[in-house]
């Protein structure tokens, strides 16, 4: 098949990408250089001040914040993906699949229900703390829900399958050979998991790490539902800009400052693997 | 080695335990999530009578369907598109990858800034515009990978038996990406069952365009009704099903 003709069969593709998503992401961009009008519309007046309110304290704090609950959910997603991805690997070959499958299977249900589900769990009357005060290890109901606690919890719950799926394909491509080597030289087993197996597997965790992060720091669902509707996280912020301020382009300006940090950390991991590699 | 047991075992129970206790207080008469009030079918017999669970789902089901048949098409199209071609580009490559890890919230309020700007009318035609963008992407991202071990001698081959572009493609390219292809429209049907957020924003005033997920939504946020429980473990069955049938057809794409 000739050029011109491979590329027809990608113009409708790309046109649709192009048109309901890459113009409208360069309008955001050109609406956040603008100002709202008295009545919630669009003054065209081009100025810096949405960037300079970003900066704010009060916003500000909500995007540092966001940055720490994400932070702290990537971290822990590792934490505890990790040894699941490498426990996976160690099992019996014939298993291995199977024990991916499960990790995956709660992942495809819908979002919204899973993270009904935590408010279900872990709500003043909810099973978790019925369970704890009637093992007599508290009196009062933990107050869980509606913290950021709660919110890192599900952004946990709802992102490590991809972590630890992640980490086990990098385990999984891991050269036996370097295990036998370093063994065979007297390393220990610990030793040579922490000299050997986890600095070649880091390409995986950060990638995990960076996955988790991206996803949880433009999530609105989880901060909505499970941090009881405060201005937790900048997704909360950016909705609450188009829906209810009626500021759209501040609510631009946080959207592209978004963006902006998604890319950045993705070429940090993209330099980061090939530095490993 | 027992260590490694016990760990996995506590992993599971983290993963199902969500959906275990929103499948048995499914069946629990009381309603409550702390009260057992005995077994009883009461919540989904409720289901069946909410006139509005129908709508929401009969929108979801017109969305899903007819943005999978668009993104399904133009998704398999880009992707023999990106394959045949002999030298990577990474601008098309990376244009296809934005719609999958843009935030839903950014894609979200473009779009109803975009819609709003040419004064286009909202409803669920342009909430089925918008999930095809980021299911062409999942769609073309699945049938890429029928192309792992796809050889490429044989296309070459039926073009020096004489045949032409269009019946190499029904003929030999279709059938060997088909399964690929499946397993990406069933993927698509998913995410657009599923998806809420973009779907909120560019559905417009009025209640005639909900969808199931926004149903949920408020249903979540302003009182919960018991009847979600029963509703969830439909849905929660519903797309475990899903995943099986697409798991049969292309193996190796969905664990990779």
């Amino acid at each position: 098949m000739n050029t011109l003709k491979r590329n027809i069969l990608l113009i409708p593709g790309l046109a649709w990408i192009f048109i309901f998503l890459i113009l409208p992401c360069i309008l955001i961009i050109s609406l956040s250089f603008f100002e709202r009008g008295i009545y919630g519309g669009i003054v065209y007046n081009f100025n810096f001040e949405n960037y300079s309110r970003v900066v704010e304290f009060t916003y500000l704090k909500i995007l540092l914040n966001s940055s720490k609950i994400a932070f702290l959910s990537g971290f822990f997603a590792v934490l505890f993906g990790y040894p699941a991805a490498y426990f996976i690997y160690k099992a019996p070959a014939k298993y291995q699949i199977a024990l991916l499958f499960l990790v995956i299977l709660p992942f495809w249900s819908n979002y919204l229900i899973r993270t009904y589900a935590w408010m279900v769990l872990l709500n003043n009357q909810g099973l978790i703390n019925t369970i704890l005060i009637n093992l007599n290890i508290i009196k009062e109901p933990l107050n869980i829900l509606y913290t950021e606690f709660s919110v890192i919890i599900g952004l946990i719950y709802n992102y490590l399958p991809f972590v630890i799926l992640s980490i086990y394909s990098s385990i999984s491509k891991l050269d036996q050979n370097l295990i036998e080597a370093s063994k065979d030289l007297g390393g220990s087993s610990i030793k040579t998991f922490f000299l050997v197996t986890l600095p070649l597997t880091l390409p995986g965790v950060a990638a995990g790490f960076i996955f988790v992060f991206v996803l949880s720091i433009g999530n609105f669902i989880t901060p909505d539902l499970l941090g009881g509707g405060k201005f937790l996280m900048i997704g909360n912020l950016i909705y609450d800009q188009f829906l209810s301020a009626r500021d759209w382009p501040f609510g631009a300006s946080l959207s592209f400052v978004l963006i902006f940090i998604m890319l950045f950390l993705l070429f940090l991991q993209a330099i980061f693997v090939r530095k490993i590699s | 080695m027992k260590f490694n047991k016990l760990y996995l075992l506590l992993l599971f129970c983290f993963l199902y335990m969500p959906i275990v206790v929103l499948i048995s207080l499914s069946f629990n008469k009381s309603g409550l999530p702390t009260v057992w009030g005995g077994f009883s079918f009461e919540w989904y017999v409720k289901l069946f009578q909410n006139e509005k669970i129908f709508k929401a789902l009969t929108n979801t089901l017109i969305v899903a369907t007819v943005s999978t048949l668009i993104a399904s098409t133009i998704g398999t199209l880009l992707a023999v598109g990106i394959e045949l071609k002999k030298v990577r580009n990474n601008i098309i490559e990376g244009t296809v990858f934005i719609p999958m890890i843009i935030p839903d919230i950014v894609m979200a309020i473009s779009l109803l800034s975009f819609f709003t700007l040419i004064q286009f009318t909202l409803g669920l035609h342009s909430i089925i515009i918008s999930h095809v963008v980021f299911n062409i992407a999942f769609v073309c991202a699945v049938v890429r990978t029928r192309f792992n071990h796809f050889d490429h001698s044989i296309i070459e081959a039926s073009y020096d038996l004489g045949a032409k572009n269009i019946v190499t493609f029904i003929k030999i390219t279709l059938p060997i990406i088909f399964p690929g292809v499946l397993a990406g429209s069933l993927l698509a049907f998913t995410l657009s069952v599923d998806e809420f957020i973009i779907a909120f924003f560019t559905a417009g005033a009025g209640s005639s365009s909900t969808t199931l997920p926004m149903l949920i939504y408020s249903m979540i946020r302003f009182g919960v009704t018991p009847e979600i429980n029963a509703l969830s473990t439909f849905i929660i069955l519903f797309s475990f099903i899903i995943l099986f049938t697409s798991l049969r057809l292309n193996k190796e794409s969905v664990i990779s």
